[in-house]
């Protein structure tokens, strides 16, 4: 990623955290399907095998496993690429896991369109959508490394089912050493009044960059990093809302079901103000992570002009 | 055993006539292999259904939930005056299997997924070191489902010795018989081929279950797959072999002609 913060990869942080808790949680068992060494659990797989279980690509049973040790008591953690983890196995999320509110943690690399060169198949662009459509789960997408290490022992802790969101792409670190991570209240990363900038993951980066742009033009944006979409902290939201009195909803995801949906639903009932989104309108293609974020919109700039209308849109 | 499951079946006609709609047909076709299990084989205590060590039964033929009722409130896992709220609101006997009625392992209703969870508990057991068996039952028209042979394959892989799945091989499923809607055989040689023990036996005659059962609880470094032959709406005369009562509750006259025969 293009920054100026110093890039760092999210993956291997909770591949490298997760072994970090292996002796603190004795029920932590990890599942995989033939992406570990791509998401970092082969760290997890090579000093403890009786406490790892690799099913190959096949999802469903994949997630089918995980409920049943869930049920029994152990805590897994599952991890592969977004697309073969919320797609895929989607109907063994919602009827084993959400329905019966199992404690399984799913963990998801290569989301969004940080995946790449692998095209449209492999880059994740609705898992936001399909998780939050889960009653009962806890879905977060981390906006850096040292953020994506604390959701990790808050997922472990956490009853229930819950989903993190990883890219494959090394981003932009945007925390100091000193970052307390709590879930479900937003971070309010920037101050202003002028427009609210509501971001997730990889773009909470991006829409720092954007207010520096409109601070040039005089315009004090406040920065959110809204790492946790559900349960979403309503009154971070709402009161953005009437503070600035417009908001930007900013995303590396699709445009439906995502951030700005949940963020333009809780205003609609709660707080009506003009909304503008920046995300993603479909699919992508191949090419590399940065090129495809100019390409598809999702820079400093474009997140600087979605907050120029949002103002203009003022009543 | 046999007026036990005799009396069940009453329960299960019963039960799903009060419901208003239900799954007859593969309730009564499991019938024996759960009274086998719960009644003979299964160590589980229907006072604490939570019991770490107890064998669980998995129903991933989850619409047959009707049978399992019947069982688990025999046991004693709730009271049989529960069994007329099947289906109706405020009900814990959820129209496919679920777990908040007690003795109920795993939610249900998409067919396909119990041999996968029951490969998890049958893997915690091995974490916690406890010696408990898993029983997963399976309708035959479930085989189709292709996370079936993830699973098998995967406990075969994973050498998941006791894991036991139940095939329940009553030869219809929703629409039509298994032959006309996906041929299944030779279904013995698919387990085989993915790696488990099969035995197979008449799911109806008790002495073939008891010693296929407990064959199948001696590990021998595989799973073990049991196809267990029965009839589809076995012991009504006019259920048995009829497609139409896969997912259909009997009018009240064939009721009464249902308990009659099973009387």
């Amino acid at each position: 990623m293009v920054s100026k913060r110093p890039n760092a990869s999210t993956r291997e942080t909770y591949g490298k955290t997760l072994l970090e808790m292996a002796g603190e949680f004795p029920d932590i068992v990890v599942l995989g399907g033939d992406l570990n060494v791509s998401v970092f659990t082969h760290l997890w797989r090579d000093k403890h095998p009786d406490r790892f279980f690799d099913f190959g690509p096949a999802e469903q049973n994949l997630v089918g496993v995980s409920a049943g040790l869930a049920a029994s008591g152990k805590i897994p953690f599952v991890s592969t690429f977004a697309v073969f983890g919320t797609g895929r196995p989607f109907d063994q999320l919602r009827v084993l896991v959400a329905q019966p509110h199992l404690n399984v943690k799913l963990v998801c690399t290569h989301a969004g369109l940080l995946t790449g060169e692998d095209g449209m198949s492999a880059q994740g662009i609705e898992d936001l959508a399909l998780t939050c459509s889960l009653p009962g789960f806890t879905v977060v997408s981390p906006a850096d490394s040292p953020e994506t290490a604390q959701v990790i022992r808050a997922a472990a802790v956490t009853p229930g089912p819950f989903y993190v969101r990883l890219s494959r792409a090394a981003t932009p670190v945007v925390h100091g050493p000193g970052y307390r991570f709590n879930l479900g209240c937003a971070e309010t990363m920037r101050d202003g009044s002028d427009v609210a900038i509501l971001a997730t993951g990889v773009m909470v980066s991006v829409s720092l960059d954007a207010a520096e742009l409109l601070a040039q033009q005089g315009i004090n944006a406040r920065v959110i990093n809204v790492h946790t979409l559900k349960p979403l902290d309503e009154e971070a939201v709402v009161s953005a809302a009437r503070d600035a009195g417009a908001v930007v909803t900013a995303e590396e995801h699709y445009i439906h079901g995502g951030l700005g949906s949940i963020v333009s639903q809780v205003l609609g009932q709660k707080r009506p103000v003009p909304v503008e989104m920046v995300a993603l309108e479909g699919y992508a293609e191949s090419a590399p992570a940065q090129e495809l974020m100019v390409k598809y919109g999702l820079t400093p700039q474009r997140v600087a002009d979605a907050a120029q209308r949002a103002i203009k849109r003022k009543g | 055993m046999q007026a036990i499951a005799k009396e069940l079946r009453r329960d299960v006609v019963q039960t799903i006539y009060t419901g208003g709609s239900g799954h007859p047909g593969g309730s009564l076709s499991e019938m024996d292999i759960l009274v086998t299990l719960y009644f003979h084989v299964m160590r589980h205590d229907p006072a604490n259904p939570r019991w770490p060590d107890r064998d669980r039964l998995i129903l991933s033929k989850g619409h047959a939930s009707a049978g399992l009722y019947a069982v688990l409130a025999k046991a004693g896992y709730f009271p049989k005056a529960e069994l007329p709220t099947f289906r109706k609101l405020n009900s814990r006997l959820q129209g496919h299997a679920h777990p908040m009625t007690p003795g109920v392992e795993m939610n249900s209703g998409s067919l396909g997924m119990g041999l996968s969870f029951a490969l998890g508990c049958a893997l915690a057991a091995r974490l916690d070191k406890r010696r408990y068996n898993v029983y997963a039952l399976l309708g035959d028209g479930e085989c189709d489902e292709g996370q079936v042979w993830e699973a098998a394959m995967a406990a075969a892989h994973h050498r998941a010795t006791n894991l036991v799945a139940i095939v329940d091989r009553n030869r219809i499923q929703n629409d039509r018989t298994t032959d006309e809607v996906m041929k299944l055989e030779p279904l013995a040689m698919k387990w085989r081929a993915f790696g488990w023990r099969v035995l197979e036996t008449n799911g109806h005659d008790y002495t073939a279950l008891i010693s296929t059962l407990e064959r199948a609880s001696q590990r021998q470094g595989r799973p073990t797959a049991i196809i267990a032959h029965t009839v589809k709406g076995k012991g009504v005369s006019f259920m048995e072999n009829n497609p139409s009562f896969h997912g259909k509750a009997p009018s009240a006259q064939e009721l009464e002609k249902a308990l009659q025969e099973l009387a």
